[in-house]
């Protein structure tokens, strides 16, 4: 081998290690979030449906649930509604939504006129807590795990594909799609 | 409508790229001068379509049409039109746009300067250069479309990314990505050389205006890049080893490198094999950015949409395209001798050392980069190799650089007779040490270790390199624009070295929590917190604090530090607030509510801080001005033999 021919293996070996790279790098679609393997932002936000009671992430720990960050000004989260709706007929696991800076009776009217997918919905007036999950633009779903952990995050209306392929074989004893 | 027409626009310039790219490969492959003589209208053809395609792009983001995807993702009816404007190159597909637009700018430019060139070897050139731009608009198109409708369309966009909104950052990816396609015409002059099996003195004298051209460029953009960083991410830093400044930074040292080495190919005919090496190795390394930045293989603080799909397609074409150009080279360099020696002390054994060097630099910054990636694949968990990493190792390499560059520029071609310029070697030594010891010892007091060794280098390089045109002009010579660019361009390394030995030895940073009326001092400054109020913009609101600073009683300036959230993607950026006062960079920025009134404040004091962005900018001048040398523009073509060793001749 002549030694012009050197650079020509060196670029080979770097090729093979960018192509383990590409397949080691996340998933597809993902705007890779640092919060991924961390703890969840701790919040305690008032309640939309009691307004008695607080929404707190400490209440929430012991099992997993899916958050869900919607306002009744955005046009994906109308989009992802009916696929709400059938992710809590599952019963796979409860959700739990974010309204993030919205008008509470607009909020009402909404779940009334489309149906309530929800169990809990904590309301981010200030967009405080939004900002804490580093909330890029609504809707933005996190997959939280009974430890509080933040085990995936999904950016823009959730669909079905995201949920029988990414959400529901990350949940414990899961073993596939049913929706 | 439009945008449907920008797209057919994309779809007939990927056909007239790989028109261009195949008449000028085949054409003079197989000597049919019809198809030499139809790369030039392939070219044409190719760019307006191009600009059609962008200025369609454009229409529809000052139009706020929000049934295209791009646009809805990147603008808002709110955003001022410059940024609506400059949300063009505010994420992934319409970056990718911007370069072609640019390689489609660049390849006219080599058009129009190439006729007096062999047609040949010009439409060779312009073949590479259409391999370059096919590969690009497949990409665009197939992968990361700008022109995708929404249906049912956004009512409002989704903003630009509130760091983008910025002036500096609007105008920085035009000028960086202008130099990255630029190299590409190095690396299409050398692909057509190794294609014809012949390089000579006249190849380099043609490829040089545009590498320097090119250099100049990068050297602005990464400039700007790392201004941009120091006042808006506010984190009080210029330069971070961030993956995606490294991904600017590599091609610029392999560039600087290929620069110098064209100058001895041009000058004396050596060098050749690694010549063509360094012109593919930039823009491998540009293209080799481009990769990292957008394929999520390495998460940065820039990244902001990755996609792994297009990392494959990246991938694929950085073999088809760098693996093709290295074949090449395996195959055709053995056929280049260089016949001429040289002597150990001559200008060409400087030279050799200054690529050694600045390839070790880039190596080293290389691995650095690469350090998480390989460590990752090889399953040895994941590490990230810091500033304590890569200050060390890069100072290894430009310490004995910046010290030789002084000796060197003394040095003649091909004789190692150094003792000529004995004398004034010295004499600029010792002028340098004065300078150097009265800056350190006289105006900062006390420094680390190597602060006067850097100071006296910086002088030294800014005084040696004004040596030659001087001294030319003492004797009434003309001073050819080639050998003013390089003083130009030497004496503005001279002023980064004294910038970055000063910032690195006498920065004061203070992070302080003041409540309103409370005072701080930072080295001969006073601080006065005096409270914060709410503010208002076009498409934000958020906090503005005043500080008053002044300096021995005497007032200096209020600064108005500010933190905004921009109301879309609600999104938090820190504008800090920037003064100079006596070559003092003063840096403020608002941190956190701390409650009660209190706040937590950065106060910085970098002496010189600006000068560092100065001297890229006197760098990147000196570049312009030696690409505009006559030499270039007028050289015919002639079967110039390599000339003899001209006596003092510019580098």
């Amino acid at each position: 081998m002549n030694r012009f021919a050197v650079p020509m293996a060196v670029f080979a070996a770097l090729v093979v290690v960018l192509a383990i790279g590409i397949r080691h790098s996340p998933q597809k679609g993902i705007i890779i979030s640092p919060l991924i393997g961390k703890p969840a932002p701790l919040f305690s936000l008032p309640s939309l449906n009691d307004p008695a009671h607080a929404v707190a992430s400490g209440d929430l720990k012991g099992r997993w649930y899916l958050l869900n960050v919607w306002g009744t000004w955005c046009v994906g989260c109308r989009a992802e509604h009916q696929m709400l709706l059938e992710a809590r007929d599952a019963h796979a696991l409860p959700l739990i939504g974010l309204d993030w800076k919205d008008d509470d009776a607009r909020a009402r009217q909404w779940l009334a006129q489309f149906g309530n997918p929800y169990e809990a919905i904590a309301l981010d007036h200030s967009g405080r807590t939004a900002v804490d999950f580093g909330v890029y633009g609504a809707p933005e779903t996190f997959l939280i795990n009974a430890q509080g952990i933040v085990v995936y995050k999904y950016v823009g209306p959730l669909t079905r594909d995201v949920w029988t392929q990414e959400i529901l074989p990350r949940l414990p004893g899961h073993a596939g799609g049913s929706s | 409508m439009l945008p449907e027409l920008g797209q057919f626009a994309l779809i007939l310039a990927l056909l007239l790229a790989g028109m261009q790219a195949f008449f000028g490969i085949a054409g003079p492959l197989l000597g049919r001068d019809r198809w030499i003589a139809a790369v030039t209208p392939a070219v044409a053809g190719q760019s307006v379509m191009v600009a059609l395609a962008v200025g369609c792009l454009i229409a529809s983001f000052v139009s706020n049409d929000f049934s295209v995807s791009y646009v809805a993702g990147n603008s808002n009816s709110a955003l001022p039109l410059f940024y609506r404007v400059a949300a063009l190159w505010g994420a992934h597909e319409g970056s990718l746009l911007l370069w072609i637009l640019l390689l489609a700018a660049w390849t006219v430019a080599v058009a129009i300067g190439s006729a007096r060139l062999p047609p040949r070897f010009a439409a060779r050139v312009l073949g590479v250069l259409g391999v370059v731009s096919f590969g690009f608009l497949l990409f665009t198109l197939a992968t990361s479309n700008p022109f995708a409708r929404l249906d049912p369309p956004m009512p409002d966009g989704r903003d630009l990314n509130p760091i983008l909104q910025d002036p500096a950052l609007a105008i920085h990816p035009p000028i960086l990505y202008t130099g990255y396609v630029g190299f590409a015409v190095a690396f299409a002059f050398a692909c057509a050389a190794m294609l014809e099996g012949r390089l000579d003195a006249t190849w380099a004298r043609w490829t040089r205006p545009w590498t320097t051209a090119a250099w100049a460029f990068l050297t602005c953009g990464i400039a700007l890049g790392s201004f941009w960083a120091y006042y808006e991410l506010g984190w009080g830093g210029f330069w971070f080893w961030d993956p995606v400044e490294n991904a600017s930074f590599m091609p610029w040292l392999v560039g600087t490198a290929l620069v110098h080495s064209l100058a001895v190919t041009e000058k004396r005919g050596l060098f050749k094999s690694w010549t063509l090496l360094l012109a593919i190795l930039t823009f491998s390394l540009s293209m080799l950015g481009t990769f990292l930045v957008r394929s999520g293989v390495l998460v940065s603080v820039h990244s902001f949409a990755a996609d792994p799909a297009r990392g494959i397609f990246i991938l694929a074409f950085l073999v088809i395209m760098i693996g093709g150009a290295l074949t090449l080279y395996a195959w055709r360099a053995p056929l280049l001798k260089s016949s001429a020696g040289f002597e150990l002390g001559a200008r060409e054994s400087f030279l050799l050392f200054n690529n050694v060097l600045l390839i070790t630099a880039a190596t080293t910054v290389f691995a650095g980069t690469m350090a998480p990636l390989i460590s990752d694949a090889l399953k040895l968990g994941t590490v990230s190799v810091g500033p304590p990493y890569f200050n060390p190792t890069f100072l290894l390499s430009m310490l004995p650089l910046a010290a030789l560059l002084s000796v060197g520029i003394h040095s003649n071609w091909k004789r190692g007779r150094l003792k000529d310029s004995q004398r004034m070697l010295l004499i600029t030594l010792l002028a340098a040490a004065v300078l150097a010891c009265a800056l350190v010892y006289g105006i900062y007091q006390h420094g680390l270790v190597l602060t006067p060794v850097g100071a006296l280098l910086g002088i030294w390089i800014i005084l040696s390199s004004f040596v030659e045109p001087l001294s030319r002009w003492r004797r009434g010579l003309r001073v050819p624009r080639g050998m003013l660019g390089m003083t130009i361009a030497h004496s503005g390394l001279g002023v980064l070295v004294i910038a970055l030995t000063t910032v690195q030895s006498f920065t004061l940073e203070h992070d302080v929590a003041l409540a309103p009326g409370a005072t701080t001092t930072v080295g001969s400054y006073l601080f006065r917190f005096d409270g914060v109020q709410a503010i208002e913009g076009p498409n934000y609101d958020g906090i503005g604090a005043t500080v008053t600073v002044t300096r021995g009683g005497a007032p200096v300036a209020v600064f108005k530090p500010q933190k905004r959230q921009y109301w879309v993607q609600h999104q938090l950026t820190s504008e800090t607030a920037i003064r100079m006062d006596h070559g003092n960079n003063i840096f403020v920025a608002l941190g956190e509510d701390l409650g009660a009134g209190r706040w937590s404040l950065r106060v910085q004091i970098r002496p010189l801080v600006s000068f560092i962005w100065l001297a890229a900018l006197i760098m990147a001048i000196g570049g312009a001005v030696a690409a505009s040398d006559r030499r270039y523009r007028n050289s015919k073509v002639t079967e110039a033999a390599v000339p003899g060793a001209a006596a003092g001749s510019a580098a």
